[in-house]
């Protein structure tokens, strides 16, 4: 392997990491706020980037205002799931919670089946998106550079948000313990409407990132990145904002380099994947960046 | 006495049901993917299904029922769909699928009872080998694979070659390894050989390793959501090479997600094509059909082989002249130059289709019927 070869290996797991990176702030933002895993994460990446593609061919929209609105009605969603679905539930053990989030994934997939079908849609990419900027045999796209920014950008003002604002300081206070929130007179559903609307746009955000990479739109396409940024979420430690960055990147990184070091076994990368899962989980149950468990219980 | 006359009760049901059924109407099951991976395949194929019901919607004055139940691209649904087809339905002969591994799990279903199964557009050997009752309209891999292999080293020149192939998927596994041992036959090299996943979206890894081999040719046995994607991200990593498939690409929509990155990508498929010159008149009568019936869609060999499988079974009750399942299978067993869509097509010993090997090529954004292979096995 050559140096130019071993470049071109590394900006392509930035890619992929900081893709997974982006979708799992937003599962982890949830989480830390409500200890709950939401499911239905992969199926607004889903809504998210077929929306944006919907203003932009049937809309004659602007990019940057096709991305937008579709960022803003995608949340909209986010937060009426959240009101139809979990809310009832708040008092009810965790895994009621766990298990409506499944049901709501599995309904919004396939109400996407049936209206969007289930054929693969093509994704109009801006020009400068196109066309690789080559140096020394190494391809760099101009992806490869505005998504990890991007992430590092969100990453920032959601911590801006979480320990700046007041509230933030309502999702730390419900994240501890949200019946004594209530008590306090924290506006306890206002705020949780907030994360799960900036949660859901995050998810949008992402899938939309994911649709210029990967420029195809499917009624599932967003399972298999969900899976993949649940156990970035989980290696980083989930309910970590810089967990779920630092865990997207490493997951990224080891896809891309086992295929690079051992191709007899790209097939199986996806094992790899939940093999470090079992791992963390085995050696660290709270990953990298996660609190000690018994904030948690 | 009570127990008698329940016992006899529950005779006369019993016989009254069969002698409803038996009555007025033949039913035919069909089990495609209409959800889930191979969806894209699946709809196209029962969309050519329901058209061939529609015009021909009668045989020996019977009327015919189709029963549609979706295997949502996963073997173990595709044999409970199979199942309930034969057990609930009580199908007399059965159209599917898209994707060999559902059909082999669908077949042993079907085997087992001896319902005839007809596959639509499975072309791994294995979905048919040792089994009565299973048939299909299509040729298999080897013959597919080999064409591939010849028409890059013997039309086009290309010496050597890498594969990136899908090892959750039979038909990519079948096919590569046809593609492989045809090509090494001729005289050609295959330099590498990487894998992935059905699902996987980023082929970067694999496609930089593939592009520092510097082979003439890249043979994806993918289907057509992933080779799409395989072939954009090689563009943009900046290979040169040509690219080659099989009939899994065959989808109208590939020019449309792949754009300028499948220019020039070229394709094995069966012989039918909407862009063909000279079309036989079932070809001709098809492609009208459909354009008047989907204004805003072009037909493909998917929707043409849903077509020629509930047709050929038609043709199979016809010269039968009853519509039981073990007439069915011995007429459809003997079927010699039937003319579909595709071809005319003979079922061999084997139960496979006999019929050329079609290609396509993708020039200036648009599919091109290039012509037909005779491929060294």
């Amino acid at each position: 392997m050559n140096l130019a070869m071993f470049i071109q290996h590394m900006l392509n797991s930035l890619t992929l990491g900081s893709l997974y990176a982006l979708v799992a702030i937003g599962y982890t933002m949830v989480y830390g706020i409500l200890r709950l895993i939401n499911f239905a994460h992969s199926e607004m990446f889903m809504l998210g980037a077929y929306f944006v593609f919907w203003g932009i061919t049937l809309g004659h929209l602007p990019w940057p205002v096709a991305m937008a609105i579709a960022i803003a009605v995608t949340a909209t969603l986010g937060v009426i799931v959240d009101q139809v679905a979990y809310r009832p539930l708040r008092d009810a053990p965790r895994i009621s919670a766990l298990i409506s989030s499944i049901g709501v994934s599995f309904f919004l997939q396939n109400v996407a089946i049936v209206f969007f079908q289930a054929i693969p849609r093509e994704v109009y990419r801006p020009k400068w998106l196109e066309d690789p900027i080559i140096t020394h045999g190494v391809r760099i796209l101009p992806l490869t550079l505005f998504v990890p920014l991007l992430s590092l950008a969100l990453m920032l003002v959601l911590i801006w948000i979480v320990y700046r604002t007041k509230a933030g300081l309502g999702m730390r206070a419900i994240s501890k313990d949200i019946e004594t929130s209530y008590l306090m007179g924290v506006p306890v559903n206002r705020i949780i409407a907030l994360t799960f609307g900036i949660g859901t746009a995050l998810a949008a955000a992402s899938g939309i990132m994911w649709a210029l990479r990967y420029p195809q739109l499917q009624p599932i396409m967003g399972t298999i990145p969900g899976f993949k940024a649940f156990i970035a979420a989980v290696f980083g430690g989930i309910g970590s904002i810089p967990g779920a960055v630092i865990g997207g990147l490493a997951l990224g990184f080891i896809e891309i380099m086992t295929v690079a070091f051992f191709p007899d076994l790209a097939g199986y990368r996806d094992a790899f994947a939940f093999v470090l899962l079992i791992l963390v989980l085995m050696v660290k149950p709270t990953g990298l960046l996660g609190e000690r468990l018994e904030d948690k219980v | 006495m009570r127990k008698m006359m329940l016992l006899c009760l529950a005779l006369v049901f019993a016989f009254a049901n069969t002698a409803l059924c038996a009555d007025d109407t033949i039913k035919i099951g069909v089990f495609l993917p209409l959800t889930g991976q191979n969806a894209f395949g699946g709809q196209l194929e029962l969309e050519g299904v329901q058209m061939a019901a529609k015009e021909n919607p009668t045989v020996l004055g019977k009327k015919i029922e189709l029963f549609v139940v979706d295997n949502k691209s996963d073997k173990v649904e595709s044999a409970n769909a199979v199942k309930r087809l034969i057990e609930k339905e009580k199908v007399q002969a059965i159209i599917g699928t898209y994707g060999s591994s559902l059909a082999m799990a669908g077949g042993e279903v079907s085997e087992k009872a001896g319902i005839p199964q007809v596959g639509t557009s499975c072309t791994n050997p294995l979905v048919t080998q040792g089994k009565k009752y299973i048939f299909r309209v299509c040729f298999i891999d080897p013959y597919q694979g080999a064409g591939a292999a010849t028409y890059a080293y013997k039309t086009l020149g290309l010496k050597t070659a890498a594969m990136l192939v899908d090892v959750a998927n039979d038909y990519s596994v079948g096919l590569s390894k046809y593609f492989n041992k045809s090509f090494t036959k001729l005289g050609g090299k295959v330099v590498s050989t990487l894998n992935y996943q059905s699902g996987d979206q980023d082929f970067t890894a694999q496609l930089t390793k593939i592009i520092s081999e510097k082979p003439d040719v890249l043979f994806i046995p993918s289907y057509f959501a992933e080779g799409a994607i395989i072939m954009k991200q090689a563009k943009e990593l900046g290979a040169t090479f040509k690219i080659m498939g099989g009939d899994a690409m065959d989808n109208p929509e590939i020019t449309a997600i792949g754009g300028s990155a499948v220019e020039g990508f070229v394709h094995t498929t069966f012989p039918y094509d909407p862009s063909m010159k000279n079309m036989t008149p079932m070809a001709k009568k098809f492609t009208e059909g459909w354009k008047a019936a989907y204004p805003d869609k072009e037909p493909n060999v998917n929707a043409a082989l849903g077509y020629d499988a509930y047709m050929i079974i038609l043709d199979a009750i016809t010269r039968a002249g009853k519509a039981d399942p073990e007439s069915i299978a011995k007429a459809l067993a003997a079927t010699k130059g039937f003319q579909g869509v595709t071809g005319a097509t003979t079922i061999n010993e084997t139960h496979d289709a006999e019929k050329p090997v079609g290609l396509v090529i993708i020039k200036d954004g648009k599919k091109v019927y290039e012509g037909e292979i005779t491929p060294e096995l």
